[in-house]
This record gives C-alpha cells, sequence and structure tokens, in this order.
C-alpha cells in the first residue's frame, strides 16, 4: 500500500505554498512514497523512554549585552527585493484573497 | 600550464611571505587556470577577477600578513559575499547580491585570502553529485563524464582541476566529505558549532556547518584555523578555544600513531561498498597499523537508522527554513501581473524558482511534521538522534576515532542516480552519523579503484577535531596524493 496519496501530495504542496504542475504531481507522488517507506524504518526502534535531541550543541538562551550596533541601511536591505516602493517592500494585495 | 597552481597552499604562503613571488602573480595564475578549464570543469558559478586581484594586492603591498595571507580561494556559493552574486546555485536566488558577508567570508578576508569566486553545488546543498544545481553540474576533473560529488561539487573539483588551492564547502550530511572523496582531495567537517553559520544561507539548521577543502591535509588543517572559532553572531556557535589542528596535521605527518586507537564500526561491514572502495580502504587501515596504530572493533547499533532519521530532520527543517523564500524580500517573483494576490505570487514563485530536490524535500519535510505524522516521524527521528549520539559516546570510551569509507562508491557517471531519489541519498551512509551527533569528520584520499579516487573517512569526538588531523596525516604520508589526469 502506498504511504503517501497525490491528493496527499497535492495538499501539502498547497501548504508548501508550492504550485506545482499536475506532470510535477504525478512525478512527486511516486518517488516520495518511496522515500517515505524508507525513512519510515526509524519506527522500527524501541525508544519510547529516549529524549529527543533537536541539537547536538547543549545550548539554551544565548544573550549578548543590549549593545547598539551598526546594521543594514534601509536601503542596503531593499537591495534585493523584486519590488520596493517609498523605501518599503512591495507586495501583491494581501486582502480579498478568498473573493 | 603556470606552476604556482600546483604548488600547496602552505608551499604558496611561505614564497608570498618571502617575497619570492607576490600575491598578485599566485592569483593570476589560478584565475588564469580557470579561464583554461572552467568550461570543461564548470566548478564555478561566478568568477570575481578584479575583487581577487585587489585583495592579492593589498597582501602585496603588505597591508595584511598572516600563516595564509595571499593564498586564493574558492567560496561555495552558499555563503553570502558582499556585493558578489550569491544563488546558493537556485533559480530562485539568481542575481541576488547580498549586502553582507558570512563570517566565514569576513575571516577569510581578514587573513588576506583572495576570494576567487563562488564554486557550483546541488541547490541550496541538497544532493550528492551537482546535477541539482539550477545553473548545469559540476564535471569531476578526473573524468569529466563523472559526478565530483556534492552538494560541494564546485569546491571539490576547482581544487582537483588546479583552480584553486583551497576552497570552502559547507557539510550538513556529506557536502564537504563526500565530494572530496569521489575528486581524490581533502574536505573536513568540523564540530558542529566550531564554525559560524552567520551568513550561511540555512539547508538544515541543527547539521549545516563550513569547513575547509584542501589538497593536503596540512592545506586543510591551516584553512581550518583561520575560519573556525567562536562568532556572537551565531547563536549555536561553541564558546571554547579551537583545538590546534594544524599542529595536529604536522604530527601526524611524521607518519608515527603508535598507541592511536582506530574504531572498526561493525554495522558499516556489510552496507555496500563498490568491492574496489572496500579494498582501498582495508589497504589503508594495514597502512595505519603499520604506522603503530590498533584496529578495534566497536559497535554502533543505531547507526543503520542514521540515514532514515537524517531524511526525516532535514527536510522537516528544510521546509520550515526556506519558507524565507517568498518574492518579498529577495530573489525571484513570479506571476505578479497585478491581478494575482499574495499568496498566489508566492506558490508560483516558489514554484518556479526551486528545483525538484528542493521541491521533493519541503513537501516531505512539511509531512514530517504535520500534525497526526509529527510523533512517528519528525520526534522519532530526533529520539534515534539521540540514541546514534549515545552511540558515538560509547565509542569513544574504547578507540580514539572511527575510521570507514567516506561513501560507498566511486564518482557515477552523470543520471544514474536521478531518476531514484533515495539511490543519490545512499551516497551519504557512511558520513551522516556524524552530522546528527555534531562531531568532526574528514575525507583523505586513500587509493584509487578502477582509476578513481576513493575516500578514507576519520570521525572523532566533538571539539577534538585534532585527532582526525593527526591520523588523515599519518595516512597521507603513507599513502601519498593522487594526481587525476591532464585536462
Amino acid at each position: 500500500m502506498a504511504a503517501i496519496s497525490r491528493e496527499e501530495v497535492a495538499h501539502l504542496a498547497r501548504l508548501s505554498r508550492l504550485a506545482v504542475t499536475e506532470e510535477e504531481l504525478d512525478r512527486f507522488a511516486g518517488q516520495l512514497d518511496v522515500i517515505l517507506q524508507s525513512v519510515a524504518r526509524v519506527g522500527e526502534v524501541a525508544a519510547e523512554d529516549i529524549p529527543p535531541t533537536s541539537h547536538s550543541v547543549p545550548l539554551t538562551n544565548v544573550y549578548r549585552d543590549d549593545v547598539p550596533t551598526p546594521s543594514l541601511t534601509q536601503d542596503e536591505a531593499l537591495s534585493g527585493a523584486p519590488d520596493a516602493y517609498e523605501g518599503r517592500f512591495r507586495v501583491p494585495r494581501i486582502l480579498d484573497e478568498e473573493a | 600550464m603556470s606552476d604556482l597552481t600546483r604548488l600547496s597552499a602552505a608551499d604558496l604562503a611561505s614564497r608570498i611571505a618571502k617575497r619570492e613571488v607576490s600575491a598578485v602573480e599566485v592569483a593570476t595564475a589560478h584565475l588564469d587556470r580557470i579561464a583554461a578549464v572552467d568550461e570543461r570543469v564548470h566548478a564555478f558559478l561566478h568568477v570575481d577577477r578584479e575583487g581577487a586581484l585587489a585583495a592579492a594586492k593589498r597582501v602585496d603591498d603588505g597591508e595584511i600578513t598572516g600563516p595564509l595571507a595571499g593564498v586564493p580561494i574558492a567560496v561555495k556559493d552558499v555563503l553570502t559575499t558582499k556585493g558578489i552574486p550569491t544563488t546558493a546555485a537556485s533559480k530562485i536566488l539568481e542575481g541576488w547580491k547580498p549586502p553582507y558577508d558570512a563570517t566565514i567570508v569576513e575571516r577569510l578576508k581578514n587573513a588576506g585570502m583572495p576570494i576567487l569566486g563562488k564554486t557550483n553545488m546541488d541547490e541550496f546543498a541538497m544532493g550528492s553529485s551537482t546535477e541539482y544545481s539550477a545553473y548545469g553540474p559540476t564535471n569531476n576533473p578526473w573524468d569529466l563524464g563523472r559526478i565530483p560529488g556534492g552538494s560541494g561539487g564546485g569546491s571539490a573539483a576547482a581544487l582537483a582541476a588546479y583552480e584553486a588551492p583551497l576552497a570552502i564547502g559547507t557539510d550538513t550530511g556529506g557536502s564537504i566529505r563526500q565530494p572530496g572523496a569521489v575528486t581524490g582531495t581533502v574536505g573536513a567537517k568540523p564540530t558542529y558549532g566550531g564554525t559560524s553559520r552567520y551568513g550561511l544561507i540555512a539547508f538544515s539548521s541543527s547539521l549545516d556547518t563550513p569547513g575547509p577543502c584542501g589538497r593536503t591535509v596540512e592545506d586543510t588543517a591551516l584553512l581550518h584555523a583561520v575560519i573556525a572559532g567562536h562568532d556572537p553572531r551565531d547563536s549555536t556557535s561553541i564558546q571554547q578555544a579551537v583545538p590546534d589542528v594544524v599542529a595536529a596535521a604536522r604530527l601526524g605527518a611524521t607518519g608515527d600513531l603508535t598507541g592511536v586507537k582506530l574504531g572498526l564500526v561493525k554495522e558499516f561491514a556489510g552496507d555496500g561498498s563498490e568491492p574496489g572502495v572496500a579494498a582501498a580502504f582495508r589497504e589503508s587501515l594495514e597502512a595505519l597499523v603499520k604506522l603503530g596504530a590498533e584496529v578495534v572493533e566497536v559497535s554502533c547499533p543505531n547507526f543503520q537508522y542514521a540515514l532514515p532519521a537524517y531524511y526525516l530532520i532535514a527536510p522537516s527543517e528544510c521546509s520550515s527554513n526556506l519558507a524565507r523564500f517568498d518574492g518579498v524580500r529577495y530573489g525571484l517573483r513570479s506571476g505578479d501581473d497585478g491581478s494575482r494576490s499574495l499568496e498566489e505570487v508566492m506558490s508560483l514563485t516558489r514554484d518556479e524558482g526551486f528545483g525538484p530536490e528542493v521541491k521533493r524535500r519541503i513537501i516531505l519535510g512539511t509531512y514530517a511534521l504535520s500534525s497526526g505524522y509529527y510523533d512517528a516521524y519528525y520526534g522519532q527521528a530526533q529520539k534515534v538522534r539521540t540514541l546514534i549520539t549515545r552511540d558515538f559516546q560509547s565509542a569513544f570510551e574504547q578507540v580514539d576515532v572511527l575510521v570507514s569509507p567516506t561513501t560507498p562508491f566511486v564518482a557515477f557517471p552523470f543520471g544514474s542516480r536521478t531518476s531514484d531519489p533515495y539511490q543519490m541519498y545512499l551516497a551519504d551512509l557512511f558520513t551522516i552519523p556524524t552530522n546528527l551527533y555534531g562531531g568532526p569528520a574528514i575525507s583523505v584520499p586513500c587509493g584509487l579503484a578502477e582509476g578513481l579516487p576513493v575516500g578514507f573517512q576519520i570521525m572523532a569526538p566533538t571539539m577534538a577535531d585534532d585527532r582526525m588531523y593527526r591520523v588523515a596525516a599519518a595516512l597521507e604520508s603513507a599513502v601519498g596524493t593522487f594526481t587525476p589526469p591532464a585536462l
């Protein structure tokens, strides 16, 4: 049985903001199924009482002194933007998305 | 060909310091070499002739001195370089000129190392062959019809083609070591947190580690010393002194390993290395024993789950990290014709800008992090990560370092593993456990199989990077270095 369906892949692509084509969906669904069946092997390990590791360096809450230092200028920060307007990032409309 | 491109970095640095040769002459020789051969190798995505020569001139003018002053270097295109295009080999960042330097790049500049250019890679460092670069693959200088490894195939190929004496790579699951292995060059993954990630375009933040690449172990150690050390701009940077890797490499080069215990991982034994790779590895192990090392078999029962755990953890982190490519702040924007919403434009931009492997991993990571699947996949993979770390810790109670082949196979022909993505993942079988644990590991050339280079991997405990350099230099002193056929 497949570990993941074409419909699930389409749903995940939407969640990931990837406007994949029908052809991509066909291809990815099969490939992801193979990958998922392989990685599912982690489930074979008895690990109920094992704490998870998110990170190999056991550091928490690394602080620095709250001293202002120079950062990017507004022009520098906007220098790579596909569209800028009056010193700001300009984006397509965000209201009425459902309309 | 100019002889200058054949010299080691250590030799070049010494000649430049003694003013036997100028830094500008050295940079020019390498830039000319790039101009002569890179059309065939395609190691570089961008060459900065002007910037490299200006940096070299500052060394000649006496403005900068240091152990590698004047030695040119190639930088993987995943590290930001101020004003110089940085793409991560993705279409989504085509033409982007970052407004700041990565810490690693800043340290190279402060050390007086002219940056020749930016090297090719698999898109966002996801791959083992450079075939996933949006700008076409790099060709292995040993055989132009074969892959140079990945993701850092451009950096490794630049070394093997004598286009640069040193290079910077990044290693998330083997992206420094596997290219080193298949191009007959040296590649070191430092302890995680030992080198700064500031300015490294993030793929999997808990695993990404920048590191040095060279043609000799000593050169690689010299570069390691230049780039490593605490950086307040990276919150996961370790606040400890960097082990003296240069001294360790020089000690190893004396060829004495008396009392050093090498651990052979029992569970790696049956794991499908090509016969030529297995043979070169065995012969190298015998060479190390002749130098006084002792071989001890150790068991790391959870290593067999490293590959599955990695391919859940890394895609999960990547799905989150790559959310920043939204067509707003930098890079590509697609389909913005005034009629479409932000979400539609974002989705079109990301579909056009990302290649297939990146999309696969984003989707896989989104799946593994979904509620309902989180515990079974991402959560379980994190627990396996703990068990793999414990395997390393218990092994290092018995031995000084662990050894294995770097990758199960020699450079493969283009196209032979792209149709089945999981076949590509197997290239990282021996390199991935170290990334999950966070320790350092190095690949050093150890022989040839069917005329192609084989890499020998040495893994050490966290913050004991010096140990792997000692063993690597000893092996190099026993087996020598390997030169590809003339291009």
